[in-house]
């Protein structure tokens, strides 16, 4: 049911954890569907001035598919400017991933809602 | 990798024994039933012991022995069948909230038809009061159907007290008795009208079951056609199916229940001394010798279920990730435990073939994994 880079990064996921103190933190999901995901992330700057996600990191409760969803997605905004992270679409994970079964594709949602939320949450802070 | 089989209560490895027995009726005993000559009368005779077998330990007589091809038809030939012969009577229906899905929707699409359902509630151990099932019942009420035994958390129900209080106001009592067959005392004589049954459950092999349906009970069939099972099941019988399940029943021994309830008690005593944070879902007393059913809080089912998988570990879960539907287990939600508990939770399903090493094992890869994912969640 899962394709191989999902059980990949389910048994091996990249970014686990938290950061303490993080720039912004996101957080998707609700107890009744399942999966919660927290994204937590850390800016930086690169050489041409513009803002970057410098560190990220997440804490998930879900399933395989969650999980993968998660480390993916860091995986794909670390690095990046804001403007480019903004820009990660679901179908990005999932098709990075090799494709989601049709009933976990909420999990790619997830993921990326906790993303922009994290970034959201960062520019809030920012402009106070 | 050592593999370690805990899903028996989805089902079980067929007896070699049972496959034996079988196999003479794929080959030489190929005869339809129905036929007058030799080949036909051999398969019948097959199809007769295995009815005999089955019915003689229910306590029932073998024409009350109908054979579907398995539990989920059993019962909804069950439900549909009396409801549709007893609708001048009344349209009310009276069930569990915690019943398989095969009682539970066939339910609901009566409920379409225009039938009133009432879903009685269960307490934190999924027990049917009878005192709750005697105050639902009014004058409409035609059917009553409570499980015998809980497939999730292996709550087993006073199907005696239920069938009692059902039958003092004449009202038909069906039991889905799925889980509990062989595994705990079970008689029609109860005052059961209709009960149900399936054979992989019981290492015997998948696509067939039965609906004991007591003499005089009116029924109309879901399927009609020629004159088999009684004219209450048309079609050719699946014979060597058949001939499985009377087998399983033979040979299903008793005494290796307490085995299994011995190790179901190590497993559940180990989880719960080696891993923080763990609840046990269910009865403590009055629960079938193989189920065991936890939460372990913070940790989601599914995931859970991946890794011990990948660590040659197979059981099931209740979270909604794990449901076509996302919802977590109706099961559990009806005992009390919150969603998010609900998505924490791993049932256990134990068997014959497992042993001391195996739940050694378990106990040895479980605390690692639930500690794994932890490190992952934000609970």
């Amino acid at each position: 049911m899962y394709t191989k880079k999902v059980i990949q990064l389910f048994k091996h996921p990249h970014n686990v954890g938290k950061i303490k103190n993080p720039d912004g933190l996101g957080k998707a999901g609700n107890p009744v569907c399942g999966d919660i995901m927290w994204i937590y992330i850390k800016i930086g700057k690169n050489k041409k001035g513009e803002e970057t996600i410098k560190d990220i990191r997440f804490s998930t409760f879900g399933c395989a598919a969650a999980i993968a969803t998660s480390s993916m997605v860091t995986d794909l905004a670390k690095g990046k400017t804001i403007s480019e992270a903004k820009k990660i679409t679901r179908k990005d994970v999932a098709d990075e991933l090799g494709g989601l079964p049709p009933v976990k594709f909420h999990c790619s949602n997830l993921a990326v809602d906790a993303l922009h939320k994290a970034i959201q949450n960062y520019e809030k802070k920012k402009h106070k | 990798m050592k593999k370690v089989y805990l899903d028996n209560a989805a089902t079980t490895p067929q007896d070699p024994e049972v496959v034996e027995a079988m196999l003479p009726y794929f080959k030489e005993h190929f005869g339809n039933p129905s036929s007058i000559h030799a080949f036909g009368q051999k398969a019948k005779e097959g199809i007769d012991k295995a009815r005999k077998i089955i019915a003689k330990k229910i306590k029932a007589n073998p024409d009350e022995i109908i054979f579907t091809s398995g539990g989920t038809e059993a019962n909804n030939l069950a439900l549909k069948g009396i409801a549709h012969t007893q609708k001048a009577k009344g349209n009310h229906i009276i069930t569990s909230q915690i019943e398989h899905h095969s009682v539970l929707n066939t339910a609901r699409q009566l409920e379409k038809e225009g039938f009133k359902v009432t879903y009685l509630k269960v307490d934190k151990e999924g027990l049917v009061d009878p005192k709750e099932l005697e105050k639902a019942i009014t004058k409409e009420t035609i059917l009553v159907s409570v499980m015998a035994a809980n497939n999730e958390i292996g709550t087993i129900e006073p199907t005696r007290e239920l069938a009692k209080v059902a039958r003092s106001h004449k009202i038909y009592f069906h039991t889905d008795a799925v889980q509990a067959f062989c595994k705990i005392p079970f008689d029609v004589g109860w005052g059961i009208d209709l009960a149900s049954f399936s054979a992989h459950k019981i290492h015997g092999p998948k696509g067939i079951g039965a609906l004991y349906i007591k003499r005089g009970t009116k029924i109309q069939p879901r399927q009609v056609g020629g004159h088999q099972e009684f004219e209450k099941r048309a079609g050719t019988e699946n014979v060597p199916a058949i001939v499985g399940f009377g087998k399983a029943v033979e040979i299903y021994n008793v005494d290796e229940l307490r085995k299994i309830a011995e190790l179901r008690d190590k497993l559940i005593e180990g989880v719960i001394n080696k891993i923080p944070k763990v609840k046990l879902n269910g009865p403590k007393e009055k629960r079938l010798p193989n189920i065991a059913n936890f939460s372990f809080l913070g940790v989601e089912g599914e995931a859970l279920l991946m890794e011990l998988d990948s660590k040659g570990i197979a059981c099931s879960t209740g979270s909604a990730c794990a449901a076509p539907t996302l919802e977590p287990s109706h099961v559990l939600q009806a005992i009390g435990i919150t969603a998010i508990v609900a998505h924490s939770s791993l049932r256990m399903s134990l068997g014959k073939e497992n042993s001391e090493e195996d739940i050694d094992y378990v106990l040895e890869i479980l605390p690692q994994a639930v500690k794994n994912l932890r490190k992952i969640s934000p609970f």
